[in-house]
C-alpha cells in the first residue's frame, strides 16, 4: 500500500485486520516519515525499537485474530505523559534525564489496546504555552505555510508535535492534553481534529500535572471517527485517580451516524469577540449553517461570564501550577544546579529553578505563589474561583435550556508566524479565549477543521458538549466534518 | 453510668517580680494514625525499616503521580472524634500547604485547613479526686508527616529518608483551656489514654508517634476570665509556640520556662515577639526558631487532585456503636459496679489491658479484694522489674485462684503473699501448690488448741504475765503461728489463746 502514514486509524484498522498490510509496514513507514521531518522538530524522543518490538507483536495478535482496538496503529505520545524507561521530560530542562519507572494510565491503555508509541513529542513546557515556543526542545514548525517559501508558522500549543507530527502524517494520531485549549487550539492551527473530554473522563495519573482541576488528556486525530476510537481506547474509571469519573464508557464509534436532526445547536453571542478576523467570523456563520443544512435547530444563547474566563483562568492554572511545580526542586531527580561551596539548600532550589525552568514557566509559577498569597488569596484566587462557577452555572442553565452542543470558533485566528506573540504574554493568553471556558466548566469540547483563510491556512470550528455526552458530541462534530468536507493537506516542504 | 463531678483545679500562678502571673496554653497534638498503609498511597507505616524502603511513587513525588484517600484513616479519625465526644463533619476536605523543604517531596503538605473532618469535642483531664479541668478540641484534621531529613552523617551533604513521609497524622487542636505546665502533660496523657483505648494511635512518643506544640502565654489574675467571656483574644497575652515536643517531662520543662521567659520580659516593659519557638532539653531553655515575620506563606488552596471526603451519618453511627468503652466511662462504672475508690479505678482503667485483667480478677469476686491484688501485688511485683500489664507471668485466672483461696479459709493473707510469689516466679496452678507444698492453713481448732498448749506449758513465766497484761496475748499468737509455720488459721488462734489463757 503507498501512502501509509497518511491513513486514518479508521482506515489503517481495517487494512491491518483485512491482511492488506502489516503494524510492522505501518510503523516502519511512520519511523521514516519522522526521521525525514527532523525539520519540524515534532518529535524530541524516538523510540523506535519499542515501536517494532510493539509492531510484530500486534502483527502476532491480529494473525492471530486477537486484536484489541488499535492494534498495530502507530502514534505519538506528548511529552506530558510517563511512559516507562523512556524519558518524559515535559519538555522542560528541569526533568533532565528523566526515565519514570511507570506508564501513565492512559498511554498503558493505548499499549493495552495495542497502540504502537513511535516516540515522544514536543510540546511547551509543563504545557505553558500556546505556541510550542516554551519547549526545552526549541519550537515545532507547523507543516502548514502560506505559500511555497512562507514564514515558519506555530503549530499552536501546548501540543504543537502532537498536531504538527499527525498533520504532517508522521503518525497516525497522537495524544494530547488540554489545560485551557491545548488539544483544541493546535488542532485547529494544523487542520486536524482534536477532543478534550469531560474532565474526569481520562485518567490523570502518570501525566506530569500543570493546573490539576483543568488539565485532561484527549486524541488528536485526522478525524472525528478516529477521535471516537482513540477516546474509547485511552478514557475510563482508574482507581489511581481520585478526579477520574467512575462512570461507562459508550461506544463513541457506534454513536456516528451523522444524524443531529432535531439536535439544537446553541450560539454564543458573547463569543463574537470585538476585532475578530472576518474570516473567522464567517467561518463561524458557515459552521451554523452546515449544522442547519443537516437538520440541527440553531438558537443564539447567552453565556454571560464568557468575558472573566480568561482572567479567571490565568489565576487559576498558575495557581494550580506553581504548587504543582514545587516538586521539581532538584532534590530527588531531574536536574539540579551545580552548586557553589558555601551554598546551601536555599541555593539549590533557586539555582535549580532559575536553570530548569524557562520564562514561561517562572512567570506562571510567579503569578501563581502571588495569587495564593496571604493578603490576595480572596482577592484573586477565591475570587477566581467563584467566576468559575459561575461559568459552569452559564454552561449548565443553557444546556437545562434543551442546547445540545455550542458552537463557537476554536480560534481567534490562523496559525501565526513564530516569534510573533513571544514578546507579549497577555496577547499569547488571548489565543485561548474560545477554549479555557470549556476547561474551567469541565465540558467536552472537540476542535474540527472546517475551512481555510484566505491565505490557505486551516481554521477550526469547536463544538462544547454537555458533560459525559462526548457521544453525542463526536456525531454532532461528525456531521459538521461531513458537511465541512475539508480535506485539504499542507503541501510537504521539510 | 455513675455521675461524677468535677471542680476545676486553680490555674497555676507564677510569682513575677511584680505582679502574679496565670498561664494559658493551648496545644496542637500530632498523633500518627494507626494503620498500615499511608494516608494517600500504599506504601507500609513500619517504624525502623531501611531509610526510603517504604517510599510509593506518589511519597517521593514522583511526576504525574496522584494521591487516593485511604479510608481506613478516615474511619480512624472519625473514630477518634468520637472518643473526644466531638462533632463529625460530613463534608471535609484537603488543602494544600505549601513550602520548601528536603523532606516535603511533594512541596507541600497535603492537609485539611479549611473543612476538617472533626469538629469540636471534649477532653476530661483529672488532676486528682473530684478535680478536672475539662479541655475543648476546636478542631482534629487529618494530614500528611513529613519524611526526615539528616544533616550529621555527611560533612558536606544532607540525606533525605522518606519513610514516614506521607504517614497519616491528625492532629488535634485544643482552645486555650490548659492552665499550667502539669495539666498540659496531663492532657496529653489523657488524649494518648483515649487514642489507645480507641486504637487510634500507639501514643509512642519517644518514637514521635505522638508530639505536641504548645502554645503558651502569660496573663494578670482575671484576664482569663474576661477572655472566656468574651471569646476575644486581645485578653490575653500574646502566645508562643514551641514545637515539636514529645516528652511529658520536657514539656512542663519547656512551658516553665517559657512562661518566666514572658514574664520577665513582660515586667520588664518589654513586648513579647509572637514566634516559634524549640525547647532545648539540655540548656532547659526555649529559643527562637522563626519570628512571625519569617514566618511562611503556606498558601493554602484546596488540592485539586482529591474530592472532597463526603461521609454518611449512618457510617458515624456505625463506628459510634462499635466503640470501645472510654475511660471516663470504663473508671465510673468500676467505681459504682465493684465499689473501687477514685484512685483504685483510675489506676486499673490507665489502660485497656489493666483493666481488662482487673475485670476478670474481679468476675464472681469481691471486687475491692481483686483490685487489692491486682494494684498491690500484681502491679507492684511488674514494676520491680519494669515490667507491663502484657509481661504479667500470672494469669487472670490464677490470681483469681489464689484470692479464691483466700476466701475460702485454705489460706492465710500471708501465706497468699508466698503463694503468688511462687506462681509468679515459677507458675502453676495456685490450689495444687497449696496441696503440694502443704501451705493449706490449719483451720482444726484440736491442732491448734495442742499448739497453744504446748506454747503456755513451756513459758508459765509469760503466762503469768499475760495474766496481767492482756496485751501480750500476741505474743502467744505468735509463737503458736511460729509453732505452726504460719498455717494455722490466724482468728481461731486468737480465740483459742485468749480462752486459754482466760482473758
Amino acid at each position: 500500500m503507498s501512502d501509509l502514514t497518511k491513513l486514518t486509524l479508521a482506515a489503517a484498522r481495517d487494512a491491518l485486520r483485512k491482511g492488506d498490510t502489516t503494524s510492522v509496514e505501518l510503523t516502519e513507514a511512520c519511523l521514516k516519515a519522522i526521521d525525514a521531518a527532523d525539520l519540524l522538530n515534532a518529535f524530541v524522543h524516538k523510540t523506535p525499537d519499542i515501536a517494532m518490538e510493539r509492531a510484530k507483536a500486534a502483527d502476532a495478535r491480529l494473525q492471530a485474530g486477537d486484536a484489541p482496538a488499535m492494534c498495530g496503529l502507530p502514534i505519538g505520545i506528548k511529552d506530558l505523559f510517563c511512559t516507562k524507561g523512556v524519558a518524559s521530560q515535559a519538555a522542560s530542562r528541569i526533568l533532565e534525564g528523566f526515565r519514570p519507572e511507570y506508564e501513565s494510565t492512559v498511554s498503558q491503555q493505548l499499549i493495552d489496546a495495542g497502540a504502537v508509541m513511535l516516540g515522544k513529542l514536543n510540546m511547551d513546557e509543563f504545557a505553558m504555552g500556546s505556541s510550542n515556543e516554551t519547549s526545552c526542545y526549541g519550537n515545532v514548525i507547523n507543516p502548514w505555510r502560506v505559500g511555497a517559501d512562507g514564514a515558519a508558522l506555530t503549530p499552536g500549543g501546548s501540543s504543537g508535535g502532537s498536531a504538527a507530527a499527525v498533520a504532517a502524517d508522521l503518525c497516525l494520531a497522537a495524544t494530547g492534553t488540554d489545560t485551557g485549549g491545548s488539544i483544541r487550539q493546535p488542532a485547529a492551527f494544523t487542520g486536524i481534529t482534536g477532543i478534550k473530554p469531560t474532565y474526569g473522563r481520562c485518567s490523570r495519573w502518570g501525566i506530569v500535572a500543570f493546573a490539576s482541576s483543568l488539565d485532561q488528556a484527549g486524541p488528536m486525530t485526522r478525524d472525528v471517527r478516529d477521535a471516537a476510537i482513540m477516546l474509547q481506547a485511552m478514557c475510563g474509571h482508574d482507581p489511581k485517580d481520585s478526579t477520574s469519573a467512575e462512570l461507562a464508557v459508550p461506544d463513541f464509534e457506534a454513536a456516528l451516524t451523522g444524524d443531529i436532526r432535531g439536535k439544537t445547536i446553541g450560539i454564543p453571542r458573547e463569543y463574537r469577540m470585538e476585532g475578530m478576523p472576518a474570516e473567522i467570523e464567517a467561518l463561524w456563520t458557515r459552521g451554523r449553517e452546515m449544522l442547519a443544512d443537516a437538520g440541527a435547530k440553531i438558537t443564539d444563547i447567552s453565556l454571560p461570564h464568557t468575558k472573566y474566563a480568561l482572567p479567571a483562568y490565568y489565576v487559576i492554572a498558575p495557581a494550580e501550577a506553581s504548587s504543582n511545580l514545587a516538586r521539581y526542586d532538584g532534590v530527588r531527580y531531574g536536574h539540579r544546579a551545580k552548586l557553589a561551596q558555601g551554598d546551601g539548600i536555599t541555593e539549590m532550589y533557586e539555582k535549580t529553578r532559575a536553570e530548569g525552568f524557562g520564562p514561561e514557566v517562572r512567570r506562571r509559577v510567579m503569578v501563581g505563589t502571588y495569587v495564593l498569597s496571604a493578603g490576595f488569596y480572596d482577592a484573586y484566587y477565591n475570587r477566581a474561583r467563584r467566576v468559575r462557577a459561575l461559568i459552569k452555572r452559564d454552561f449548565d442553565e443553557v444546556f437545562a435550556q434543551g442546547i445540545d452542543a455550542i458552537l463557537t470558533p476554536a480560534t481567534p485566528s490562523a496559525a501565526f508566524e513564530l516569534g510573533k506573540e513571544m514578546s507579549d504574554p497577555v496577547e499569547m493568553y488571548l489565543n485561548d479565549v474560545f477554549t479555557v471556558t470549556v476547561n474551567l466548566a469541565g465540558l467536552p469540547g472537540i476542535s474540527v477543521p472546517a475551512g481555510l483563510d484566505a491565505q490557505g491556512l486551516p481554521l477550526g470550528l469547536q463544538l462544547i458538549g454537555r458533560p459525559w455526552e462526548e457521544a453525542d458530541l463526536l456525531n454532532t462534530a461528525y456531521a459538521l466534518e461531513r458537511a465541512a468536507g475539508f480535506v485539504a493537506k499542507p503541501a510537504k516542504w521539510w | 453510668m455513675l455521675d461524677l463531678t468535677y471542680t476545676a483545679p486553680k490555674p497555676k500562678i507564677i510569682s513575677g517580680a511584680k505582679h502574679d502571673w496565670e498561664l494559658v496554653i493551648g496545644m496542637e497534638v500530632h498523633a500518627q494514625v494507626s494503620s498500615r498503609a499511608k494516608l494517600f498511597s500504599g506504601a507500609s507505616t513500619a517504624f525502623g525499616a531501611e531509610p526510603n524502603s517504604n517510599v510509593a511513587f506518589v511519597d517521593a513525588a514522583m511526576p504525574g503521580m496522584l494521591p487516593v484517600i485511604n479510608e481506613f484513616c478516615v474511619e480512624q479519625a472519625v473514630r477518634t472524634g468520637l472518643g473526644l465526644k466531638a462533632q463529625i463533619n460530613l463534608f471535609s476536605a484537603f488543602d494544600r500547604k505549601n513550602y520548601f523543604y528536603p523532606d516535603l517531596p511533594q512541596g507541600y503538605q497535603i492537609s485539611q485547613l479549611y473543612h476538617p473532618i472533626v469538629g469540636e469535642g471534649e477532653v476530661l483531664v483529672e488532676l486528682g479526686e473530684g478535680v478536672a479541668r475539662r479541655v475543648r478540641i476546636e478542631r482534629i484534621h487529618l494530614e500528611q508527616d513529613a519524611g526526615k531529613s539528616i544533616h550529621d552523617m555527611d560533612p558536606n551533604m544532607s540525606f533525605v529518608d522518606l519513610n514516614r513521609t506521607g504517614v497519616a497524622l491528625m492532629e488535634i487542636v485544643s482552645r486555650p483551656d490548659i492552665r499550667g505546665p502539669e495539666e498540659a502533660a496531663a492532657y496529653l496523657a489523657k488524649l494518648r489514654q483515649i487514642m489507645l483505648y480507641l486504637g487510634t494511635c500507639d501514643g509512642n512518643m519517644q518514637n514521635g508517634n505522638m508530639r505536641a506544640d504548645v502554645n503558651v502565654s502569660v496573663c494578670l489574675p482575671g484576664a482569663y476570665e474576661r477572655f472566656r467571656e468574651t471569646g476575644d483574644f486581645g485578653h490575653l497575652g500574646t502566645r508562643c509556640e514551641i514545637k515539636n515536643m514529645n516528652s511529658m517531662r520536657f514539656i512542663q520543662q519547656a512551658i516553665e520556662y517559657e512562661a518566666r521567659r514572658q514574664i520577665a520580659i513582660v515586667e520588664a516593659g518589654g513586648k513579647i515577639d509572637q514566634e516559634t519557638r524549640l525547647y532545648d532539653p539540655d540548656k532547659g531553655e526555649t529559643r527562637s526558631m522563626r519570628s512571625k515575620e519569617e514566618a511562611h506563606d503556606y498558601r493554602y488552596f484546596p488540592d485539586p487532585d482529591l474530592l472532597p471526603v463526603e461521609i454518611e451519618q449512618a457510617w458515624v453511627d456505625d463506628i459510634k456503636a462499635r466503640l470501645p468503652e472510654l475511660p471516663d466511662e470504663k473508671k465510673a462504672r468500676f467505681i459504682k459496679d465493684f465499689g473501687l475508690t477514685d484512685y483504685d479505678a483510675s489506676v486499673l482503667t490507665a489502660d485497656v489491658e489493666s483493666a481488662a485483667y482487673f475485670e476478670e480478677v474481679a468476675r464472681g469476686r469481691d471486687g475491692k479484694t481483686a483490685a487489692n491484688w491486682v494494684i498491690n501485688e500484681l502491679f507492684g511485683r511488674l514494676k520491680k522489674e519494669d515490667h507491663g500489664i502484657a509481661d504479667a507471668p500470672v494469669t487472670p485466672a490464677q490470681l483469681g485462684g489464689i484470692i479464691d483461696l483466700i476466701g475460702r479459709g485454705d489460706i492465710s493473707g500471708k501465706i497468699a503473699k508466698d503463694l503468688f510469689e511462687i506462681v509468679y516466679t515459677e507458675g502453676g496452678d495456685p490450689a495444687q501448690i497449696v496441696e503440694a507444698r502443704g501451705m493449706r492453713q490449719v483451720t482444726d481448732t484440736g491442732a491448734i488448741e495442742a499448739a497453744v498448749d504446748q506454747v503456755i506449758a513451756e513459758n508459765p513465766a509469760q503466762v503469768e504475765k499475760a495474766k496481767a497484761n492482756p496485751k501480750l496475748a500476741g505474743w502467744f499468737v505468735g509463737q503458736v503461728m511460729k509453732v505452726t509455720g504460719g498455717k494455722a488459721n490466724p482468728a481461731a488462734v486468737n480465740q483459742i489463746v485468749a480462752a486459754k489463757l482466760g482473758l
